[in-house]
C-alpha cells in the first residue's frame, strides 16, 4: 500500500503548491490592484496610526494636532476650531482631507522615500510626521473675522515683500470637529451658504472698481498714459458701442488719471481700457496671476482662477466675446478671488514684483530641526518700480480724499481701492470691495476685503473692515 | 531508541528559539521592556514542550523523532500569533495546550495497544455521529453564522466536528483493513469504470452518508471537505483504485452543485468567493472576510509589514474578522510576508510528510489506514482553511491546527498527534526487533 501514500503526499504537495500560488497571486502580483481597490481602506487606517505632525500659527499657536486613542490610533483635534478652517483644513478617516492638511499631507504624514520607509519598517519605529509653522497670524484673523461677523465674505492680507499669508477670513466658516460627524458633515454639505468653500481662494466675485488698478497698471507700465494724462470723464460716453455710466450718472470733464481712480470714474477706464487694448491688459493680467488657478500653497480644487468667464470656464481676455471697456472697469463677466486682487495690491505695494502668495513657512521635525524653508518666491516682475510707486501714490489718494477715506489710519499712509459691484442677488444688491496697501513708504501688508450681497458702498463696508485688519498687523 | 528521542530534543531548539524570539518581537513592537511575567510565560511554554517530550521518551521510545518537534514549532507559532493578537487569548491558548498535554499522555497511556479500536469501531464510529448530532441539541447548540459548529456549556464552547473526524477516521480505517480486499475482488466493471459490490461498501457508505448527511444538517462544510477527503484518501490508499476516488468525487461535484441551488447560505457562501468585492461585501456574514483577507495579504506583500504590524481592529470594530480563528494565516502575510507563509505552510508539509512515512512504515493494514487517514485528514484541514483565506475554494470556518485559538481544535490535534506517535512506536519498535 505503500505506492498510493506516495502519491497521495504528491497530491497533497501539488494542493500545498496551489496554496502557495494563491497567496503569492495576493501578495505580489495582484498586490497593486488590491491596494487600489475602492473597498481596501487599510492605507487610511495606515494613515491613522501616524503621528502626525503639528500645524502652527506664526507665533507658535497651535491650530491643529494629534491625539492618541485607547486603540493606539490617532486622531486630529483643532484647538481653536472657529479661527482658521478653510486654511487648516481637516483630517479624518471617513471625510479624507482639505486644506493645509492635504496640501501638505506628505511632511505632515512624515511619509519619505520608499528606501527611508523601509529602514523605518525595519526598525519598527512608529512612524510620525513633521510640523508645519505657518505665517498664519490668530489675531489679525480674529479682527478679521469680528470685522465680518455674520456678513457673507472674505478677507485675505498677505506681506508684499515675500508672500507670506496672515489672514485668510471666509465666512461663513464652520467647526473641523463637525466633519467628523456623518450629520454634521451631511448639513454642512447642504447649507445653502456655503461654509466649506473658501472663498478667499475659491468665491468667483465680481471684482467690481478693484479692477481699475489693474487697469491703471497697464495704462502706465506700457507707457501709452501717465497719472497726469487728460481723459474726459463724462457720463453716457460710448464704449464699445453702448453709452456706459459713472457711479450716480456724475459727469466730469477732462480729469487725470489720478483724479479717476480717485473718483472710481468709469467713463475715464472704460476708454483707457479700450486704447490700449485686449492684447496689453491679456499681458497685466497673466503677469498678476489671472487665467490660471491663484497661486497659494492648497489643493488645486480649492483654488479657483481669476478672469472673463464663459459657461463655467476661464477665457482668453483677447476672445471676441470681451468687452474689454467693460472689463477695464471690473464689469463684463470678470469675476475674481479675494486673494487675487490682495495679490494686484501686493505687487503695487513691492515695487512691482509680485512674490508667490504661500501659507506654510517651514517644515519642522520632531526635534525641531528645520526640515525645509518655504522661500519666498518671485511670482512675476508685472510692472516697473517707477509705475508701481505711482499707481501706489495713486491709490494713496484714494485713501487721502476720494471713495477710500474709511480706511484711512491714524499716522500711516494707506493706499487703496474700493468696489462696488451691482450683482442683484436675491441676497442683496452689491459685492462690496476694498484692496490696500500699508504703509505707502514701506509696505508690510496688502489686503483685499469683501462682502458678498451688501448694501452700500465697497468704501463704507468693506473699507473699514481692511482698516481694522490692517490696523491689527501694523501693531 | 534514544538516538531518536535526543533528536527529538535537539529538534526542539528550533521552536524554543522561534517562541523567545517572538516574544521578543511582540515586547520590542509594543515598546515593553521585558518583563519577569512575560519571561516566565514563554519559559512555562518551553516547560510544557519538554514534559511532552519527556513522556514521549518515557512511553514511545521509538516514535517518530520529528513529528513532535515540528507540531512544537507550530504551536509555539501560534501561540505568540495569538498573544500579539490579543494577551488574555494567548492565556486561554496556553491553559488549554496544559489541558492538551494532559490529554495527549493519556491517549498514549490508555491506548498503548491503538488496535483494540479496531474492535469498537462501530462504536467509535456511533460516537463520532453523536457528537455530530450535539450542536444541533436545544440548550447546548449554538449557531455560529448559520452553521451549527458549537456547543455551549456554561462558559466554554466545544466544537464536536473537530473529535468527530478523528472517530470517522478510526472507523473508516478499521472498516476497510477487513474488506479492501472483498472491495477490489468483487468490483463490477461497468462502462469501463470499476464499481465496488454494494454488499461490502454499503455499511460503510452507510456511515459516511451519515456523517456527510448530518455535516449538511448542522451546515459545517469546512468540516464535511475534510471528511470527505479523508475518506477518499483511505479508500485510495486501501484499495488502490483511482475510480473509487474518481467516483467518490464525482459525486461530491454533484452534492455540492446540488447544495449550491438548494441552500442559501452555501449559494451565499460560493457568491462571496467569486465576486468578494461586489454588493455582498456589505452584507452581513457577506464577503466582507473574504475580502479584507486578500487585502491584508496585498498590504504584507512578500516580506510583509513586520511582526505585530497589523491592522486587526479599528475603533474596536474588527478589520479581520475572526483574526484569531479563521483568518490567522492572513494575520501571517500580512506581517511576515508571502516568505513567510511559505515557511509556515512548509513545516506543515514536513509533518505531513513524517505522517505518511509513519503510514508507509507501519505494518498491518489498520496502522497504515489509520497514519494516513489522520494525516489527510490534519492535511486537509490545513488546505480547507488556508484555501478558503486565499479564495482557492470558498472560505469556511475550520482551524489552522495547532495556531489557531480554540480549544477543541487544540485537543483533538494533540489526540491526533498521540496516535500517530502510536503507529509511528509500532511500527519502528518492530523493525528493531
Amino acid at each position: 500500500m505503500n505506492a498510493p501514500i506516495s502519491r497521495l503526499f504528491v497530491v497533497v504537495v501539488l494542493l500545498f503548491g496551489l496554496l502557495v500560488a494563491f497567496t503569492s497571486r495576493w501578495t505580489v502580483f495582484e498586490a497593486d490592484a488590491l491596494r487600489h481597490n475602492t473597498k481596501n481602506r487599510r492605507d487610511l487606517l495606515e494613515d491613522q496610526r501616524i503621528h502626525r505632525g503639528v500645524i502652527r500659527a506664526g507665533d507658535g499657536t497651535v491650530l491643529a494636532r494629534s491625539v492618541k486613542r485607547s486603540d493606539d490610533t490617532f486622531v486630529r483635534t483643532y484647538p481653536l476650531p472657529k479661527l482658521f478652517p478653510h486654511a487648516v483644513g481637516y483630517d479624518f478617516i471617513d471625510r479624507g482631507r482639505a486644506g493645509l492638511e492635504r496640501n501638505y499631507d506628505d511632511d505632515l504624514a512624515g511619509r519619505k522615500n520608499a528606501l527611508g520607509g523601509l529602514i523605518d519598517r525595519l526598525g519598527g519605529s512608529q512612524r510620525e510626521g513633521d510640523d508645519l509653522l505657518t505665517s498664519l497670524d490668530p489675531g489679525a484673523q480674529r479682527v478679521a473675522l469680528q470685522q465680518l461677523g455674520n456678513r457673507k465674505g472674505a478677507v485675505v492680507a498677505l506681506d508684499p515683500r515675500t508672500g507670506a499669508i496672515k489672514v485668510m477670513a471666509s465666512v461663513p466658516g464652520y467647526d473641523p470637529t463637525d466633519i467628523k460627524r456623518d450629520s454634521g458633515f451631511r448639513a454642512l454639505n447642504r447649507d445653502p451658504d456655503s461654509p466649506l468653500l473658501n472663498r478667499t481662494t475659491q468665491a468667483r466675485y465680481p471684482p467690481g472698481s478693484t479692477f481699475k488698478v489693474v487697469t491703471a497698471i497697464a495704462a502706465i507700465d506700457s507707457g501709452k498714459y501717465t497719472p497726469d494724462s487728460r481723459i474726459s470723464g463724462r457720463n453716457g460716453k460710448v464704449i464699445s458701442g453702448v453709452p456706459l455710466n459713472n457711479d450716480g450718472g456724475e459727469s466730469f470733464g477732462d480729469i487725470t488719471l489720478t483724479d479717476a481712480l480717485t473718483h472710481s470714474v468709469n467713463t475715464v477706464f472704460g476708454e483707457v481700457g479700450e486704447k490700449i487694448g485686449k492684447q496689453t491688459m491679456r499681458e497685466y493680467m497673466e503677469r498678476l496671476g489671472f487665467g490660471k488657478p491663484v497661486e497659494v500653497d492648497l489643493p488645486l480644487d480649492e483654488r479657483a482662477a481669476s478672469g472673463e468667464r464663459r459657461s463655467g470656464t476661464v477665457r482668453d481676455p483677447t476672445s471676441g466675446f470681451v468687452d474689454v471697456g467693460r472689463m477695464a472697469i471690473g464689469q463684463d463677466k470678470l469675476t475674481v478671488t479675494p486673494l487675487q486682487m490682495a495679490m494686484v495690491a501686493s505687487a503695487v505695494a513691492n515695487g512691482g514684483k509680485l512674490m508667490k502668495p504661500h501659507l506654510a513657512d517651514r517644515i519642522v521635525d520632531r526635534d525641531g530641526r528645520t526640515v525645509r524653508t518655504i522661500k519666498p518666491e518671485e511670482m512675476s516682475q508685472v510692472m516697473s518700480s517707477d509705475t508701481a510707486s505711482k499707481v501706489g501714490a495713486m491709490m494713496a489718494q484714494v485713501v487721502k480724499e476720494g471713495t477710500g477715506t474709511a480706511a484711512a489710519l491714524q499716522g500711516i499712509d494707506v493706499a487703496g481701492k474700493t468696489g462696488t459691484a451691482e450683482v442683484d442677488r436675491e441676497c442683496g444688491p452689491n459685492q462690496l470691495w476694498f484692496i490696500a496697501f500699508a504703509p505707502v513708504q514701506d509696505p508690510r501688508v496688502a489686503i483685499a476685503a469683501t462682502v458678498e450681497c451688501g448694501t452700500g458702498f465697497g468704501g463704507t463696508v468693506a473699507a473699514p473692515i481692511a482698516k481694522a485688519v490692517m490696523q491689527e498687523l501694523l501693531k | 531508541m534514544r538516538s531518536a528521542r535526543n533528536r527529538e530534543l535537539l529538534a526542539l531548539v528550533p521552536a524554543s528559539l522561534l517562541l523567545t524570539a517572538g516574544f521578543s518581537a511582540v515586547f520590542i513592537e509594543r515598546d515593553d521592556v521585558l518583563s519577569n511575567v512575560s519571561l516566565t510565560y514563554g519559559a512555562l511554554f518551553l516547560g510544557l514542550c519538554l514534559a511532552a517530550h519527556v513522556v514521549i521518551r518515557v512511553t514511545l521510545p521509538y516514535a517518530d523523532p520529528y513529528l513532535f518537534p515540528l507540531f512544537a514549532v507550530l504551536a509555539c507559532f501560534g501561540i505568540v500569533m495569538i498573544y500579539r493578537i490579543d494577551d488574555d487569548l494567548a492565556r486561554e491558548q496556553a491553559q488549554w495546550f496544559v489541558i492538551g498535554l494532559g490529554l495527549f499522555a493519556a491517549t498514549i497511556v490508555l491506548l498503548r495497544d491503538y488496535r483494540v479500536l479496531e474492535r469498537y469501531r462501530y462504536t467509535v464510529a456511533a460516537v463520532g455521529i453523536a457528537l455530530l448530532l450535539l450542536p444541533r441539541l436545544p440548550g447546548i447548540g449554538a449557531q455560529i453564522n448559520g452553521a451549527y459548529l458549537a456547543v455551549k456549556a456554561g462558559p466554554l464552547t466545544f466544537q464536536p466536528a473537530e473529535f468527530s473526524k478523528i472517530a470517522i477516521i478510526v472507523f473508516v480505517a478499521s472498516y476497510l483493513r477487513d474488506t479492501r480486499q472483498l472491495l477490489v475482488i468483487g468490483a463490477k466493471s461497468f462502462a469501463g469504470i470499476a464499481i465496488p459490490p454494494l454488499k461490502h461498501f454499503g455499511p460503510l457508505l452507510a456511515v459516511w452518508g451519515g456523517a456527510m448527511a448530518l455535516l449538511f444538517v448542522i451546515q459545517d462544510v469546512g468540516s464535511s471537505l475534510m471528511f470527505f477527503g479523508g475518506f477518499l484518501a483511505v479508500l485510495y490508499v486501501a484499495t488502490n483504485r483511482l475510480s473509487f476516488v474518481a467516483i467518490g468525487l464525482a459525486l461530491f461535484g454533484a452534492g455540492s452543485w446540488f447544495l449550491y441551488q438548494v441552500r442559501p447560505t452555501i449559494t451565499h457562501r460560493v457568491d462571496a468567493w467569486l465576486h468578494p468585492f461586489g454588493p455582498l461585501y456589505d452584507q452581513a456574514a457577506g464577503s466582507y472576510q473574504i475580502a479584507q483577507s486578500v487585502f491584508a495579504q496585498a498590504d504584507g506583500g512578500l516580506f510583509g509589514r513586520g511582526f505585530g504590524q497589523a491592522i486587526i481592529a479599528v475603533n474596536g470594530q474588527p478589520l479581520l474578522p475572526a483574526a484569531q480563528t479563521d483568518l490567522i494565516y492572513s494575520v501571517i502575510v500580512n506581517e511576515l510576508g508571502l516568505v513567510g507563509a511559505c515557511a509556515v505552510l512548509c513545516t506543515y508539509l514536513l509533518a505531513i510528510e513524517r505522517g505518511f512515512k509513519i503510514a508507509s512504515l507501519a505494518r498491518d493494514s489498520f496502522s497504515k489506514l489509520l497514519a494516513t487517514g489522520l494525516t489527510a485528514v490534519f492535511a486537509l484541514q490545513v488546505f480547507v482553511i488556508v484555501g478558503g483565506v486565499t479564495r482557492v475554494i470558498p472560505l469556511t470556518g475550520v482551524t489552522l491546527p495547532f495556531i489557531s485559538y480554540g480549544g477543541s481544535s487544540i485537543l483533538a490535534n494533540f489526540v491526533l498527534l498521540a496516535l500517530l506517535l502510536l503507529v509511528s512506536d509500532r511500527a519502528r519498535r518492530e523493525a528493531m526487533t
